[in-house]
């Protein structure tokens, strides 16, 4: 049998009605959206009709159970439309994922269904004012007492913060990692909008400020000492598969309107597209996205089989698609010249929202070092000693 | 048994490199720590002997020794066998 690389009748269609979606319901608000730094309520209720926010979720809980390639074909598809949009895909799904994969069985039965609907958005709170990549450094506290933990500390850059219900907020108990699910009216949970920020603009970040947040130990979501290397890491593998998928949707975006535009406009008498150094840089993109998308079903088909060598594919990913998608941008821009830098095309919005995907999720030098890990792990077991 | 253990030394050879691990040695006394090393530990137990790491698994003491590994992997198999 030969191998073959290419979707299932059922991925191209789910592909297809994603398109439509994306060009319809997404691509003439996200210009706005991004400007007002607002994703319009009805804009998520549209996510949620289609059931797209219940993506990863079972169908026994109420999602819709899409297979990880078609998950990815989902993040393109929005990405290529909002990065703003994706991201609240990307954090809500995490946060399923955890509950999912980690929740005890009444967690699960409570919390699925809710988020599978967008009745509940879940937003991902792991980032602190001091602490970003060194994530096992978070201040964050919890105490039990009782039964009940109190929480105290703050979370920063926590995307869709300002309008979630439920936060998977990550603390230091007695020297423990540990994941809770926090209500957002728990008293003494205080949450502040964070504006004009470069990228991702409409994604209504928020910092959360717990001040002897009291929750009930139910909230516990695995074990204490497992919320980071189990909870956290499980939830950004599947956020990391999300970016890369996003990003290569943010290249093609980026592409496609300078396709169109090098089609339309003439300088020296000749269009665009008859300049060779134009050329270079549409030729350079469109290997780019091809490159990053393979990755991604690399990773995509990894995770569908459930092979542990989908964690480094999902980073590897990440990593390509995020550098590729900063400098399929950047080239957008230059080729669309002082029509590039202003409001009046969205190759600028593309560009700044491409510079986020390179720090979320685990920045391109975080990638850059475990990457490398990998590589020796795989030279080792191979026995090339 | 004997087999279950095979097979998770061979897995974990990937992460020790020369260092010969044995039934009974902790793995986490070994002052291996990687972030990634957990999610990819749990992906090979259920990949590869077809059982689900939950909640209720999650335990150190599960996790510390191959022979500790392959306890659970076959009282997890018992479970879904007399189903």
């Amino acid at each position: 049998m030969t191998m073959k690389i290419e979707l299932t009748p059922q991925q191209k269609d789910a592909q297809t009605a994603f398109r439509e979606f994306v060009n319809d319901e997404i691509i003439p608000y996200a210009d706005w959206c991004d400007r007002e730094e607002h994703t319009p309520p009805n804009l998520i209720q549209k996510l949620a009709e289609k059931e797209y926010l219940g993506a990863l979720i079972p169908t026994e809980f109420g999602g819709s159970n899409l297979d990880p390639i078609a998950y990815g074909l989902l993040n393109e598809e929005i990405g290529r439309g909002c990065s703003s949009l994706r991201s609240l895909l990307t954090v809500h799904s995490m946060v399923a994922r955890a509950v999912l994969k980690w929740g005890s069985r009444s967690q699960k039965e409570y919390w699925l269904p809710k988020l599978a609907t967008g009745e509940v958005i879940a937003a991902f709170a792991l980032s602190e004012p001091h602490v970003g990549s060194d994530a096992k450094s978070i201040e964050t506290t919890a105490k039990l007492a009782d039964n009940s933990y109190v929480l105290n500390g703050q979370k920063k850059w926590i995307t869709y913060g300002q309008i979630a219900d439920v936060f998977l907020v990550f603390a230091v108990c007695e020297g423990q990692y540990c994941a809770f699910l926090v209500e957002k009216d728990r008293p003494g949970l205080a949450i502040k909008s964070i504006s004009v920020m470069v990228g991702v603009k409409a994604s209504m970040l928020a910092e959360l400020h717990l001040d002897d947040c009291v929750i009930p130990s139910d909230n516990l979501v695995g074990k204490p000492g497992f919320g980071f290397a189990y909870v956290a890491s499980s939830a950004l593998d599947w956020g990391r598969y999300s970016v890369a998928w996003g990003c290569v949707g943010i290249a093609r975006a980026c592409l496609e309107a300078s396709l169109k535009y090098t089609d339309a406009r003439q300088q020296f008498n000749v269009y665009l597209k008859e300049h060779q150094l134009i050329r270079q840089m549409i030729s350079e993109a469109i290997a780019n996205i091809k490159a990053a998308r393979l990755l991604c079903y690399q990773a995509g088909y990894l995770k569908q089989v459930g092979d542990p060598k989908s964690i480094q594919e999902t980073s590897i990913a990440k990593y390509f698609a995020s550098v590729i998608a900063n400098k399929v941008a950047s080239d957008a821009v230059q080729i669309h010249g002082g029509n590039g830098c202003s409001s009046e095309y969205s190759v600028q919005r593309y560009w700044r929202d491409a510079k986020i995907m390179e720090i979320i999720e685990g920045s391109t030098q975080i990638q850059q070092i475990t990457i490398a890990d990998y590589g020796y792990q795989e030279f080792l077991n191979n026995d090339h000693r | 048994m004997e087999q279950t253990k095979t097979k998770i030394k061979q897995f974990l050879a990937q992460f020790f490199g020369s260092h010969q691990l044995q039934d009974n040695e902790d793995i986490f006394a070994l002052g291996f720590v990687n972030s990634m090393f957990a999610m990819q530990l749990v992906l090979f137990i259920e990949q590869e002997f077809k059982v689900a790491i939950e909640n209720e698994d999650l335990d150190f003491e599960n996790f510390r020794t191959i022979e500790a590994m392959s306890n659970l992997i076959e009282r997890k198999m018992a479970v879904l066998a007399g189903k």
